[in-house]
């Protein structure tokens, strides 16, 4: 009984604790007040790039000097022959990295091969820059999420397998807190989607593409503020696995379905074929841009919002707003888990799809 | 006159909140009608929504 009150105020600090920090992030940079709109929108854009080095936070101290929190991560490039350094040389993208004799710069969050140490970015008429860029393998702080996330999942799984074998098949610790959540993906996602007979093959997938998810979603929520899942990259990478399994697990039937729908007549089937064909990529295509959105969309409005706490300047709208922002926060941590849910489901009745036997054929 | 891309942006929440919205009062009435079968008319409502939902999305990105 003890156990279970004293939790409450741990999970209220940890909310504060969140709040407190992005509060912090915001305030800094102390210009003019009429600066403040452009401040936060700059912010905003910032926050939802990637960035070669791990920031915790930065301000701008009494002096005036611009202070970074955080560590440089490795930066890996391949520009005639490998090339890795940390990133602690950009100096957080303001000065120009020296390595081997090339120099190089980060522009608008991206790395690009310039000419000498003055660090001259050309430009064409649209604003985009036209210099070489190498080939870019970094440890971004994307990346470095995905590798922690990964620790974490091999770390809760192998210690959830552990307990089953010492302890007489009765899950404890770590496995008795995940026991329930796989066996709802096992019992209420896999098996009426795909079906009795396939739905093992499946399971490894379904299982890791959910935690993965969840546990990169709700890091996005911590402080930190790492968001690996408003990177359209990684959504697309998750979506074409979706895709490939798909594929390659499509029977007889499914591409049937596709290139010669049964029960139709035959003007029909050549209509449908191609709508069939685009179909398949257009579902795992829809699977990316869903997830991408909505957690870009829900990461924009909860920091507008946040910022509109430090544009309001008084009692009644920044407190209405703090309360927003609690709201919309406790929103985003059930967001979090439903694109995980919503993401293996879809990608299980896809599978289902795929795998599907018709028995008694041209009933429909 | 032109009109602003935004308006259409506008339009397309409309629209996505009208259909969300219809079909989480059907899922009601049907747990109503049918208490034992909430868990299955959940996961259907979630799937549907989230099917909405994208195209909301897809739409708001075209802005």
């Amino acid at each position: 009984m003890r156990r279970k009150i004293s939790l409450k105020p741990i999970t209220l600090l940890l909310l504060l604790i969140t709040f407190i920090s992005y509060g912090k992030e915001q305030e800094v940079h102390g210009e003019p007040k009429t600066d403040r709109k452009t401040e936060i929108k700059e912010y905003i854009q910032h926050h939802l790039k990637d960035s070669y080095d791990f920031g915790l936070y930065s301000y701008t101290s009494d002096e005036g000097e611009d202070k970074h929190v955080g560590f440089p991560l490795p930066v890996i490039l391949w520009d005639n022959g490998l090339k890795v350094f940390s990133s602690s040389k950009f100096h957080h993208g303001e000065s120009v990295a020296e390595v081997g004799g090339d120099f190089y710069k980060v522009h608008h969050s991206k790395i690009y091969k310039v000419d000498g140490a003055d660090g001259k970015i050309l430009e064409d008429d649209h604003h985009h820059a036209t210099n070489e860029r190498p080939l870019d393998f970094s440890i971004t702080k994307n990346v470095s999420l995905i590798f922690l996330v990964f620790g974490i999942m091999f770390f809760m799984f192998s210690r959830m397998a552990k307990s089953y074998k010492t302890n007489n098949g009765m899950p404890k610790g770590t496995g008795r807190l995940l026991e329930p959540i796989v066996l709802y993906v096992r019992d209420d996602i896999a098996r009426p989607n795909i079906g009795e007979k396939h739905y093992k093959k499946y399971m490894s997938y379904l299982l890791t593409v959910f935690f993965f998810v969840w546990i990169v979603n709700l890091f996005g929520l911590t402080p930190i503020g790492m968001n690996v899942t408003n990177n359209i990259a990684i959504t697309l990478c998750l979506a074409l696995m979706t895709y490939l399994i798909t594929t390659f697990s499509g029977n007889k039937n499914y591409w049937k379905h596709i290139f010669w729908m049964p029960g139709v007549p035959w003007p029909m089937k050549i209509i449908l074929a191609p709508i069939e064909l685009l179909g398949t990529i257009i579902k795992p295509f829809a699977l990316m841009i869903r997830l991408y959105a909505n957690i870009t969309a829900g990461h924009v409005v909860l920091m507008s919002i946040v910022g509109m706490i430090f544009l309001f300047q008084n009692w009644l709208g920044s407190g209405l707003s703090f309360l927003l922002a609690f709201v919309l926060a406790i929103l985003e941590l059930l967001v979090a888990a439903l694109q995980a849910y919503i993401f293996t489901v879809l990608s299980a009745l896809y599978f289902g799809m795929a795998v599907e036997e018709h028995d008694h054929e041209e009933g429909h | 006159m032109e009109i602003p891309a935004i308006v259409g942006g506008g339009l397309v929440v409309i629209g996505a909140g009208i259909g969300i919205g219809r079909i989480g009062g059907s899922a009601m009435d049907a747990i109503a009608r049918q208490p034992e079968a909430t868990g299955k008319i959940q996961t259907a409502m979630l799937i549907a929504a989230a099917l909405i939902e994208g195209i909301g999305f897809a739409a708001l990105f075209a802005v």
